[in-house]
């Protein structure tokens, strides 16, 4: 295992020209997916952080006897997608009316009648990636029996959530161009590196080196591209987001990077993050993927195997 | 190297034929030989001596016809296992097939590797074999660097190294000059004395009416005769 990792660097070092144009192909896709990802995990983050407040109200027909009310409360709960209900008598809806009104109070107090509906406060789970899903929840908590209208906010963030949605496909077919554009690039290193030795390969099989022991090299040596392609990629986006965000700030005279707390970008207060550790090993496992797969496909082209 | 054959014949050729695009190279070769044996292959260029060597090491497939190793038939070996048939051959090509990229040492070092000879033994293995073929100064050269003679016996040192039981030896003398040749030569017989079968195909009778032994006499791929010639004294 040793030798063959020797074999491979070997290779690497022997072609350093073509290695290097495949570690930065496999940067730049890294680059550009990792900006991808991190752009849409921190869209999410903040549709999530909006949506966070939002719920349904069903407001219920006058004179519903208790029983009744707990019935619909459990018919509620049992629905696709709520996540809960809290039930809002007309009597806690007009005590919370009275603290937010506060000065005027007494307007209130004046009334002979309580006008306001019982209620039920409901919150869907996820709502973020289904708007259609929870309007349709509101549309059969609508249709129950008893139930006189429902509202629920924000329209305006359904069309984005949607909008968000198409820009998210946009992403993943993007990110399979690269992906495969990428492949494309490791596989033809590859294949260029077993040209100039095809001769050497073929020896190697007359005299008796089994397929794993040809093989095996050139799989390290793509799994290699794929890693240190990955890292450029990922500590190039991690410098270029510190920038954006505005962490560094760069004294280019004096080539001088400066820690800089205090000046961040904060949307209200929610924080942008970088890429989850998590992530971060995904996307490097990915484009050691990339560089196994370009080099499986070369060699079964080459070596026909 | 043993081989379970109750034939007693390590290699059986039967109604064997090679077919190219334009023309046979071999026709209807019926051949057995014994364990140990030491054979000549002779006939004019283009008879198919190459080709019959080829063929028992699967550098190429038989057209038709069968042929044992060891009483494995080729025909049933699966590709996975065709690098361990060949372990079983140390191979001189005709033209060495030294990979010029890479120098004497590790030349020969990659059969022992390739072969599974365990790391701490290879550069004990590799020195041994060069010794035996008197290279042992010229680890660090390259095969451009070498003479015809001295790629030869670079040659002969990797087809041992793999410790094999059967010697196939492409034109071993062709094109040395007489001292060079005799070299290549006494190597081969030590190893035959030592247990190998050895295959030689070669197109100098000279070198054939020296020696004596059995010899297998081919032209326009046709196994004209199969004779002993005594040594001449
Ligand atoms: N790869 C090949 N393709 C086509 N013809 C070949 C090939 N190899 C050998 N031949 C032909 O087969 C015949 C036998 O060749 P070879 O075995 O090399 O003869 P020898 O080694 O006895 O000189 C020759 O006529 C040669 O041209
Ligand atoms: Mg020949």
């Amino acid at each position: 295992m040793l030798r063959f990792f020797k074999r491979a660097i070997q290779d690497i070092l022997a072609n350093r020209f073509l290695n290097t144009v495949t570690i930065i192909s496999i940067a730049l896709s890294v680059l550009i997916i990792g900006a991808f990802a991190l752009f849409f995990i921190n869209a999410n983050a903040v549709i999530n952080f909006w949506t966070k407040g939002i719920r349904i109200m069903a407001y219920l027909e006058p004179d519903i006897p208790d029983e009744k009310i707990s019935e619909i409360k459990q018919k509620i709960q049992r629905t696709e997608g709520v996540r809960d209900v809290r039930f809002i008598s007309k009597e806690d809806a007009l005590e919370l009316l009275r603290i937010q009104m506060k000065e005027q109070a007494s307007l209130i107090d004046n009334l002979n009648e309580n006008p306001l509906p019982n209620a039920f406060e409901i919150h869907g789970r996820t709502v973020i990636r289904n708007w259609e899903k929870f309007e349709a929840l509101a549309q059969q908590i609508q249709s129950l029996p008893s139930v006189a209208e429902v509202e629920y906010g924000q329209k305006w963030l359904g069309k984005f959530i949607n909008i968000f949605n198409l820009f998210r496909l946009t992403g993943y077919a993007m990110s399979c161009l690269f992906f495969m554009a990428t492949v494309f690039f490791v596989a033809n290193t590859i294949r260029l590196v077993l040209y100039s030795r095809h001769e050497e390969i073929e020896i190697m099989r007359l005299v008796g080196a089994s397929e794993s022991f040809i093989k095996d090299p050139f799989y390290i040596q793509s799994l290699i591209q794929g890693s240190v392609g990955g890292m450029i990629g990922l500590g190039v986006l991690f410098i270029g987001f510190k920038f954006v965000i505005g962490d560094w700030i760069v004294d280019i005279w004096g080539w001088k990077l400066e820690m800089n707390p205090n000046f961040g970008f904060p949307i209200s207060d929610f924080q942008i993050r970088f890429l989850s550790p998590e992530i971060c090993i995904g996307i490097l496992a990915g484009s050691m993927f990339v560089g196994w797969v370009g080099c499986h496909l070369s060699l079964r082209q080459f070596l026909k195997l | 190297m043993k081989f379970n054959d109750d034939s007693g014949f390590i290699i059986r050729m039967f109604h064997v034929y090679k077919r190219y695009a334009s023309k046979n190279a071999l026709i209807d070769i019926n051949l057995d030989i014994s364990e140990n044996e030491f054979l000549f292959i002779t006939g004019p260029t283009g008879a198919g001596k190459t080709t019959l060597l080829k063929l028992l090491y699967l550098g190429e497939p038989a057209s038709e016809g069968q042929i044992l190793v060891g009483g494995r038939s080729l025909s049933r070996i699966s590709r996975r296992q065709i690098p361990f048939l060949r372990r079983k051959f140390g191979v001189i090509f005709q033209n060495y097939k030294l990979i010029p990229t890479k120098n004497i040492f590790d030349n020969i070092a990659l059969v022992a590797e390739a072969v599974g000879t365990k790391k701490r033994l290879i550069q004990k293995k590799v020195k041994s074999v060069l010794r035996a073929v008197g290279m042992e100064e010229k680890l660090k050269a390259f095969p451009p660097g070498l003479s015809g003679g001295e790629q030869q016996r670079v040659a002969v040192a990797r087809a041992i190294a793999g410790n094999p039981g059967i010697i196939l030896a492409d034109e071993p003398t062709g094109s040395l000059d007489a001292e060079s040749a005799r070299i290549i030569f006494d190597l081969l017989k030590g190893l035959h004395t030592r247990g190998a079968t050895v295959i030689i195909a070669t197109h100098d009778t000279e070198l054939i009416r020296r020696t004596g032994g059995r010899v297998v006499l081919l032209e326009q791929g046709r196994l004209k005769m199969s004779t002993i010639i005594p040594k001449l004294s």
